[in-house]
């Protein structure tokens, strides 16, 4: 039967269940939503030892269905004080899911000062070590270590030192195949609730471990067959996506007058040339980088890259098109290589580059260094090595933080979590998601540039208020429950053009559990999900007051459309499902 | 009378020269494809002036014209 294990970080006990009773049958971002909301206090602070960490793999995670490979984190948000799911990619959660361990939590809090102690976890057991020497360190120097330690196959977790040093805007951070931690949970600051549990990595090896097999081989082997068929028939995930990684969008989004540039002032930035995907692909392919790589064994779209210096060694990879977006129109940077630097800089210090990104905008606006100076920003990122200096504390500690101590009031925040690659004046349904969702604002809640800009799944006007609330709700629905299932969320461009998609997925399910699941209980699944989620946020405290824009949204208009926001909070309300 | 025209990713090959175009009274996007030997098929969005529009929309002077294949990230 799935396993959860639970790991005291204060005793170093690690005990072992079933997953069963309220547990039973769920994964990823299932099980972690419905753990916090069982066991964490929601008025708890999320440093202390009432909130927990956990990690679970997708339902399908570890089975050969394309792109099932992605990982779930949550926790109450350090950032936010919400419910928290981070969804990541990298090797760890088919590791876990052949260990057939649907989760990990980890709890209580060990005295201040404990040193910190890596979890490694092999078909044998659970141990909590001490490696002193990875305290501090980067974590590309961590994982190196680790890797040397425990062999080259092993999956990895790790936080940085802006983690360690419990910063609200940190990530943690997974390696990919080729060993990178390149891949994030980066938003809300789950870095630091690890951190907070002094747990510095989670090691998982899965060498002669046997993975879970399909109740109903035969059914799963042919809906598996025609899902990565309908992944790769798919004009994005079969070709846009492979070919150009996801900052293809910034020509797009800018030509639609949504690239929120210089801090949300412009929808348009005047050199998006320089920073788009085609421009990146162009110096990838002069330095023999890498212009299509997964995040995971059996990702068939391949978003990701591996992206080179001028000297054509390895700078960073994952590059994707927010961070090109945050560090990029938003500080007025048109350098690639810079911009490919601070991503370089924030995997390995731990942070998300969202977060971060819009930060360093108030570092700007407070005239701590000056816009556009890429330099600048690298070496303002680089003070976060010194847990002790103080400007490297406030940048580390988010947006909304960062504004305080520098006297900012545009800021670019819903829930204190920073707003993404997307003005919400001008991609209104976008726009919806960032301010009623469960998580502040975030895109891949709900992410109608579908059908505000793209045209993948129906089409509605990002610019008036029509269809956009509808449009959010629904995306709201369907991608918890997307990210109950281990899929990367990109699937859904493929899903939302192709009849058969849905009921595809209720296959995969159905034949890996020999359970009779629908279509239409993909549906119930995300609702029951934000239904633990939104019912967390009241207890906490969190009112319809919370899921606002900031007023800046309201009172200016975007240029090139001169477009405002204009929902009010009352009709805002009714993109949430009732909980 | 003039037009900006901008093609990206897969159709970035077709974009003219120094991005403008001469067009005429009547003409839409979807000559502008023939102008240009874009393969219409490989089309999914349009945007005129930053506004998503449809392939018969009328061009006029000054007019900013975006063409796009299918495209998805996030
Ligand atoms: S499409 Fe990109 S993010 Fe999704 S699984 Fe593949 S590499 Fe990872």
């Amino acid at each position: 039967m799935a396993r959860v294990l639970r790991i005291n970080t204060r005793n170093k006990k690690v005990t072992e269940e079933d997953l069963a009773g309220d547990y039973a049958g769920l994964g990823g971002r299932g099980l972690t939503s419905r753990i916090v909301r069982k066991e964490v206090p929601p008025a708890c602070h999320p440093l202390s030892a009432q909130n927990k960490l956990i990690v679970a793999p997708g339902l399908l995670t570890g089975t050969t269905a394309a792109n099932t490979g992605r990982i779930s984190v949550g926790g109450k948000s350090p950032l936010t004080g919400t419910i928290k799911e981070s969804n990541a990619g990298g090797t760890m959660s088919q590791k876990l899911a052949k260990l057939n361990i649907m989760g990990l939590v980890l709890e209580d809090k060990p005295e201040p000062g404990s040193p910190f102690q890596t979890l490694y976890i092999n078909k044998e057991g659970a141990k909590l070590m001490e490696i002193p020497e990875i305290s501090g360190m980067g974590t590309y120097d961590a994982s190196k270590k680790l890797f040397e330690k425990f062999g080259q196959k092993v999956g990895i977790m790790v936080i940085g030192p802006a983690g360690e040093n419990t910063r609200l805007a940190s990530s943690i951070q997974f390696t990919d195949p080729k060993g990178n931690p390149s891949r994030a949970a980066g938003r809300g600051g789950l870095g630091a609730l690890m951190g907070s549990k002094k747990i510095k990595a989670i090691v998982i090896d899965s060498e002669d471990a046997k993975a879970p097999e399909a109740a109903d081989k035969e059914a799963f082997k042919a809906a598996a067959k025609r899902w990565a068929e309908i992944l790769v028939s798919h004009p994005v995930t079969g070709q846009g996506l492979p070919s150009y990684g996801t900052s293809i969008l910034i020509n797009i989004i800018n030509e639609a007058g949504t690239l929120p540039t210089k801090n949300f002032r412009d929808g348009r930035f005047d050199k998006a040339a320089d920073i788009s995907g085609e421009k990146m692909v162009e110096i990838i392919n002069q330095r023999k980088g890498v212009a299509k790589e997964g995040c995971h064994a059996g990702c068939v779209i391949q978003c990701s890259q591996k992206y080179c210096d001028e000297k054509g060694e390895y700078l960073t990879s994952g590059f994707e098109y927010e961070t090109v977006w945050a560090f990029g129109s938003n500080l007025l940077i048109s350098n690639m290589d810079q911009i490919a630097m601070l991503d370089r800089l924030c995997d390995d210090l731990g942070l998300d580059t969202i977060e971060t990104g819009t930060t360093v905008a108030m570092a700007m606006e407070g005239g701590v260094i000056p816009w556009g100076d890429g330099q600048a920003a690298i070496d303002l990122l680089k003070r976060l090595y010194d847990p002790k200096d103080y400007l490297g504390a406030i940048i580390g500690n988010g947006t909304s933080f960062a504004a305080e101590a520098f006297g900012v009031d545009r800021v670019p925040v819903v829930k204190k979590q920073s707003l993404p690659a997307y003005d919400p004046r001008a991609a209104k349904g976008v726009g919806v998601t960032y301010a009623t969702n469960p998580m502040g604002a975030d895109h891949t809640a709900g992410y109608a540039i579908c059908q505000n800009i793209l045209k993948v799944g129906g089409d509605i006007d990002p610019l008036g208020k029509e269809g956009n609330i509808e449009v959010s709700k629904n995306l709201q629905i369907a991608t918890a429950a997307v990210d109950a299932t281990g899929f990367c969320l990109f699937v859904a461009f493929a899903v939302l053009d192709t009849d058969d998609a849905l009921e595809t997925i209720a296959k995969l399910i159905s034949a890996r559990f020999g359970i009779n699941f629908t279509a239409d209980d993909i549906g119930k699944t995300g609702i029951e999900i934000l239904k633990d989620e939104f019912s967390f946020n009241r207890d906490a405290g969190f009112t319809a007051a919370h899921d606002q824009l900031p007023d800046f949204f309201t009172n200016e208009e975007l240029p090139p459309h001169k477009v405002k926001w204009d929902f009010t909070a009352q009709e805002l309300q009714k993109a949430k499902v009732d909980f | 009378m003039k037009i900006q025209v901008s093609c990206f990713a897969t159709l970035s090959k077709y974009a003219p020269d120094d991005g403008n175009l001469d067009i005429e009274k009547g003409d839409t996007p979807e000559s502008v494809f023939k102008k240009l030997s874009i393969p219409s098929e490989e089309v999914k969005v349009i945007f005129v002036n930053g506004q998503s529009s449809k392939r018969d929309t009328l061009l006029k002077e000054n007019d900013r014209l975006g063409i796009f294949p299918a495209i998805g990230g996030g």
